[in-house]
């Protein structure tokens, strides 16, 4: 939205105190972008995989290396994040669990479901 | 589209100092949103020591202290002073709610008042809701009905019919809720915002009501329901208890059911 208006707009995000469900709705919309991105990673591999031998070692090259470990880290850890939030939207959408009570302890369950799950997954690839 | 930062002539600029009385023992430090549309300057944030041995308890009774002792420029909207007309609704402390029911010592700190977020300034904590009330006109807030009204007494409607507008019928349209919804942020031109469809519903769900469909219909729209994205700032900051998450929760779920 434009602002055209002559007169000032107040301040909004610079002001305002977020509670946790707006934190953790930010990080839905970011987790999404970031898979996403680490969707055409998937499609790369794949491709170099398709492409031979060589290729498909410079990609295991890529993600064994510590930066690329670090991208898978974070792919998972996105891709639970996001998992367990949609459950949660689509609770939502049931039009269940919309007060104020349900929807922060929805938040903590799916913060500790996700870390959970990013770790046991990590333990078990490692 | 979002746009996170302030427009130029939005930027909040340092502000003067107003000390309380020396003899002052228990103060509190007030830290205000200021815009004078006359000056010509960007807007600022004046800060005022204010003596709360002679100020009532509110954030309200602060404002109205800081008006009548120390800075008679200040402007702000207030009424009733018991939070039922809406008028005081600001930013206080980070979230939005009424200066006449939030407490000066809710408050940890130094207690910061700006106007509701995201809208345009006329002056100091007042802003221009114009739009926020058109959206609210648009939802059509009144009983539409086809069938003749029954002679010598009202419509009727069962207890249990009644109890559905429970939650929805005390919006005291403060534009709390509306004004601390991000989506409403980046899309206020065409997203009517949670108070706008709180009221949508409370005529949805009126037994009374027979042009529930039209209703539907008209909210139908990717934009005027549907960029609700579940954030629960409206439900958070409503100072009157109510739920319009839940109620715009309760629309999606009635377009979906409809179509069975």
């Amino acid at each position: 939205m434009t602002w055209t208006d002559k007169r000032p707009m107040s301040p909004h995000l610079q002001i305002y105190k977020l509670p946790l469900t707006a934190v953790l709705s930010i990080l839905h919309r970011g987790t999404g972008a970031a898979l996403g991105l680490g969707g055409l990673l998937i499609v790369w591999v794949i491709a170099c995989a398709a492409t031979g031998e060589a290729s498909f070692a410079s990609a295991q090259w890529v993600f064994s290396s510590f930066f690329g470990r670090l991208v898978l880290f974070g792919f998972t850890a996105a891709l639970y994040y996001h998992f367990c939030n949609g459950i949660r939207h689509l609770m939502w959408d049931a039009g269940r669990g919309l007060d104020l009570e349900s929807t922060r302890k929805s938040g903590h369950v799916v913060i500790g479901v996700a870390i959970a799950l990013t770790v046991i997954t990590w333990l078990v690839a490692i | 589209m979002a746009e996170f930062t302030l427009p130029p002539n939005s930027v909040v600029k340092g502000g003067r100092t107003f000390e309380a009385p020396a003899d002052a023992t228990r103060t509190r430090t007030f830290k205000v949103y200021r815009y004078d549309p006359g000056s010509g300057e960007n807007p600022s944030v004046d800060t005022y020591h204010v003596d709360l041995d002679t100020c009532g308890p509110m954030v309200l009774d602060a404002l109205i202290k800081i008006k009548n002792d120390i800075d008679p420029t200040l402007s702000f909207r207030r009424s009733c002073r018991e939070g039922i007309c809406g008028s005081c609704a600001m930013n206080i402390g980070g979230s939005n709610t009424l200066a006449c029911t939030a407490g000066i010592d809710e408050f940890d700190g130094d207690i910061v008042v700006y106007p509701l977020p995201h809208q345009p300034v006329v002056r100091d904590l007042v802003s221009d809701l114009t739009n926020f009330y058109a959206q609210y006109a648009s939802v059509e807030p009144w009983l539409k009905a086809d069938t003749p009204a029954p002679s010598g007494r009202e419509r009727l409607q069962s207890p249990e019919d009644r109890e559905k507008l429970d939650g929805l019928y005390e919006c005291i349209l403060c534009a709390c809720c509306s004004t601390s919804c991000p989506s409403y942020w980046w899309n206020s031109d065409r997203y009517l915002g949670p108070a706008a469809l709180l009221n949508a519903y409370r005529w949805i769900v009126d037994s009374r009501d027979e042009h529930t469909g039209e209703r539907l219909d008209d909210l139908e729209d990717p934009f005027k329901l549907y960029r609700c994205h579940t954030i629960m700032n409206c439900t958070s900051a409503c100072p009157k208890g109510l739920n319009p998450a839940q109620a715009i929760g309760e629309i999606k779920k009635t377009m979906v059911m409809r179509q069975f």
